[in-house]
């Protein structure tokens, strides 16, 4: 008897213990960067590859040619740029940009050395590794991150993809979406552009027209990706664009994680990265998408950062299976975009769960729309926007329960916090309702950081930069806990940093 | 024996404006433990919040040493590390934070300052087990978010684990025995007890002679209209109960007023 309330206890502490250690890591990473500025400003010099700026059917075909593609997709990317020429450009949304000059940007970029693409990490431009190196991520797979591969996209292309026998051996694809085209193409055309068209919108046709790389995944029936996947997006040329396509597929009755992380330089112009992203989930299969967005937001005066217009949405096609978003944007001088998924598949399930992060003078519009057309499917929505300085900060969410979603239902939350009084949070939450039987729960609420929470941590010894922290991790929690490890503690620390100097 | 911990001089402050506490004097020596007593509204947090260093209120004259030190001078995460410790009236929730890891940023905060190393995980968990026992506070609260749905007298005993764990110089209770049911509050003083050393002391704010059945202070002080009208032993309290504040408002409008 006695033994067994010892055994109890030693139990319940070492699970206590092992909470905490994970806790402690994180604490341990947010004191040591939390007096960093934007550390990914850099500049690598790199020998360019570059065709010249502007936008029309022959510098197509030329991105098209440098990538060696099918005559069907250079017809595709021509279809859709002939649908974008007359299309104008959106007007609705919650903030305004100014003008891109479409024929001023840079369609192809990519480091000279591989121009095509390098055949094994070995092949890699030292200097680029080097520049990955610096950026905490490291492509040697020795040193690599355990149990996370990476696919690098470098401008215009991928220059590298880690642990990839590794994979194969499951059967699993996970390259460059260039290499794909070439080694899978009857895959790419299967799906390519089958959840978004590639007329969908201004900045999905522009997408479609131009896009030189991204990755590209497909996971086995029955398979469980053994390792988180992970894009690693680095903007480094001048006066480009970055415009990748990413493609995921889960065949019946597999499950796979993916990551995708981004930085780029400090520019004082704005720079325009308009990406695709598409997920496919047959029956019972299961996507968690996780994205660590930290593209350069600009300056305290608003000066430059990168325009982050992205088309990302997820089809549940089969039965019982689940596509789950989770998203952490800390960067970006404007983020517009909406993960969004299709619940078409019966007992399908769409999950959206995002900490959106504005200061100085960066916006963000952003949510997510969550269609149910298949029966029984269930969508879950939770977003945490937090606005300082002069951030502002947009939840725009839409819920659609068709005909056809007999017992759909859906939970939606969304909590904004204000840091300071100069910022803003708005909620436009749109909801269409055609099955009776459907349960929808909306739940919103404006909090104010409060001085007496900050006084509270700091009686206590904390500093306000930490009580802020603090707070707000606290606030950000059920998506953080959403997160893989690695990526929950670099959202911490994201957030650490970003919030450093909105304490007064 | 009796060093001066805590020595507050003609202290005034406002709020919003509006004076609050107008000339303050009271000292406070190692070992000892001071309760204050007064009217609603009279300024007895506030001269709790003061001595924590909340930015809402303005000091316009007077000063406060602290172990030889400006106290007024001083963040309010200095004093904290300086061991002043303040539980709070109406302790605030953090929701979301984890109350385990809360206390651990803030042990090691106070212990850097303090040139120590910082506790891990296992050191503080041994010292949290240690002063579980000693307090009797339910393992399951600690785990959760600092405060958040704790019950009144929850969030009371919390504030006296906090205490425990971070061994202030200078504890000052605020009205930490209303909310609390008859075993706690017992618990509690019996903690605060156990904290006593010849080399701090304690700062009791209470509206009841009951808590100082329990935690036996040395002096009691009436604070009324922001200015510390009487003062005495712990009889004091005793007599303060029979006879209500207005005895004391009484006396001290007759020119009576007695300070330390
Ligand atoms: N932030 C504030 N703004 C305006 N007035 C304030 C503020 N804080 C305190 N006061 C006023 O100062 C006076 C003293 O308040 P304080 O909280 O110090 O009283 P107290 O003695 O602790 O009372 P109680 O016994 O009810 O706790 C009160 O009249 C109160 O309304
Ligand atoms: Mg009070």
């Amino acid at each position: 008897m006695r033994d067994e309330i010892q055994r109890e206890e030693m139990l319940e502490q070492e699970s206590v213990v092992e909470r905490f250690d994970k806790k402690v890591v994180d604490q341990e990473v947010i004191d040591k960067v939390a007096t960093e500025e934007y550390k990914y400003g850099f500049y690598t010099d790199l020998e360019e590859d570059r065709i010249p700026p502007g936008l029309n059917e022959e510098i197509i075909a030329i991105i098209s040619a440098k990538k060696n593609e099918p005559e069907w997709l250079l017809e595709w990317r021509l279809k859709a740029f002939r649908v974008w020429q007359k299309m104008e450009e959106p007007t609705w949304q919650n903030f305004e940009y100014g003008p891109i000059d479409y024929q001023g940007i840079t369609y192809y970029a990519a480091p000279k050395s591989k121009a095509d693409g390098p055949k094994s990490l070995d092949e890699v431009d030292p200097e680029i590794l080097d520049m990955y190196e610096k950026l905490g991520i490291p492509l040697n797979e020795r040193a690599a991150l355990a149990g996370v591969a990476v696919d690098a996209v470098l401008d215009s292309v991928s220059v590298g993809t880690t642990f990839k026998k590794t994979l194969a051996e499951k059967g699993i694809i996970f390259c460059s979406f260039s290499e794909a085209v070439q080694e899978h193409p009857e895959l790419v055309r299967q799906y390519l552009g089958s959840v978004v068209p590639s007329t969908d919108n201004y900045f999905a046709a522009l997408n479609s027209a131009v896009f030189s790389d991204g990755s590209f995944c497909y996971i086995p029936k029955g398979v469980r990706c053994p390792m988180e996947l992970s894009t690693y997006f680095r903007i480094n040329a001048a006066n480009t664009g970055q415009f990748e396509r990413t493609l995921l597929i889960a065949d019946e009755g597999s499950y796979v994680s993916y990551l995708e992380g981004c930085t780029a330089p400090r520019r004082d112009e704005n720079q325009l990265h308009a990406a695709v992203v598409e997920l496919i989930a047959l029956d019972d299969a299961e996507i968690k998408y996780s994205t660590v967005q930290n593209w350069y937001p600009g300056d305290k005066e608003g000066r430059g950062g990168i325009y982050n217009f992205v088309t990302k949405r997820g089809a549940c096609r089969g039965k019982n299976s689940k596509i789950s978003w989770t998203q952490v944007e800390t960067g970006s001088r404007i983020t517009w975009k909406y993960p969004s998924c299709i619940l078409q598949g019966d007992n399908s399930i769409g999950e959206f769960y995002s900490v959106a992060v504005t200061k100085n003078y960066q916006e963000a519009d952003t949510g997510t729309k969550m269609i149910h057309i298949g029966k029984n499917t269930r969508s879950t929505i939770v977003s945490k926007g937090i606005s300082a300085g002069f951030g502002q900060n947009t939840y725009r969410g839409q819920v659609k329960i068709m005909k056809s979603a007999e017992g759909a239902r859906n939970y939606s939350q969304c909590d904004s916090m204000l840091i300071g009084d100069k910022c803003g949070a708005h909620t436009f939450p749109y909801l269409e309702v055609k099955n009776s039987t459907a349960q929808i729960e909306h739940e919103a609420s404006t909090s104010k950081i409060g001085e007496d929470q900050i006084f509270y941590c700091r009686q206590r010894g904390l500093s306000a930069e930490d009580a802020v922290s603090m707070i707000v991790n606290g606030f950000c929690k059920e998506v953080f806990r959403e997160l893989p490890m690695e990526f929950a503690v670099e959202a911490q620390k994201l957030l650490a940093v970003s919030l450093e100097d909105s304490v007064g | 024996m009796s060093q001066p911990i805590l020595e507050i001089s003609n202290l005034h402050a406002h709020v919003e404006g509006n004076e609050i506490l107008k000339g303050i004097n009271l000292t406070i020596n190692q070992g000892e433990v001071h309760a204050i007593m007064g009217p609603n509204g009279s300024g007895k947090s506030t001269l709790a919040q003061v001595l924590a260093g909340h930015e809402a209120y303005e000091v316009t004259e007077g000063s406060v040493r602290y172990r030889g030190l400006d106290l007024l001078e001083l963040d309010p995460e200095e004093r904290a590390r300086e061991g002043v410790f303040l539980a709070f009236q109406y302790p605030v929730e953090l929701p979301g934070v984890n109350g385990m890891y809360f206390m651990k940023a803030a042990l090691n905060a106070v212990r850097k300052h303090r040139g120590l190393d910082e506790f891990d995980a296992a050191d503080f968990l041994t010292l949290v087990r240690e002063k579980t026992q000693v307090l009797d506070i339910p393992k399951e609260l600690l785990n959760r978010p600092v405060n958040e749905g704790f019950s009144g007298g929850e969030k009371k005993r919390n504030e006296i684990f906090q205490m425990a764990l971070l061994e202030p110089s200078l504890a000052i209770l605020d009205e930490t025995d209303s909310g609390l049911d008859i075993d706690a509050l017992r618990i509690v003083a019996d903690g605060v007890n156990k904290l006593k050393r010849p080399d701090n002391a304690a700062l009791v704010i209470t509206h009841y002679q009951r808590l100082l059945d329990y935690i036996v202070p040395d002096f009691v002080h009436v604070l009324s209209g922001g200015q510390i009208i009487k003062s005495g032993g712990k009889e004091l309290a005793l007599e303060l109960e029979e006879k209500g504040y207005d005895w004391v408002k009484e006396l001290s409008r007759e020119g009576t007023v007695e300070a330390v």
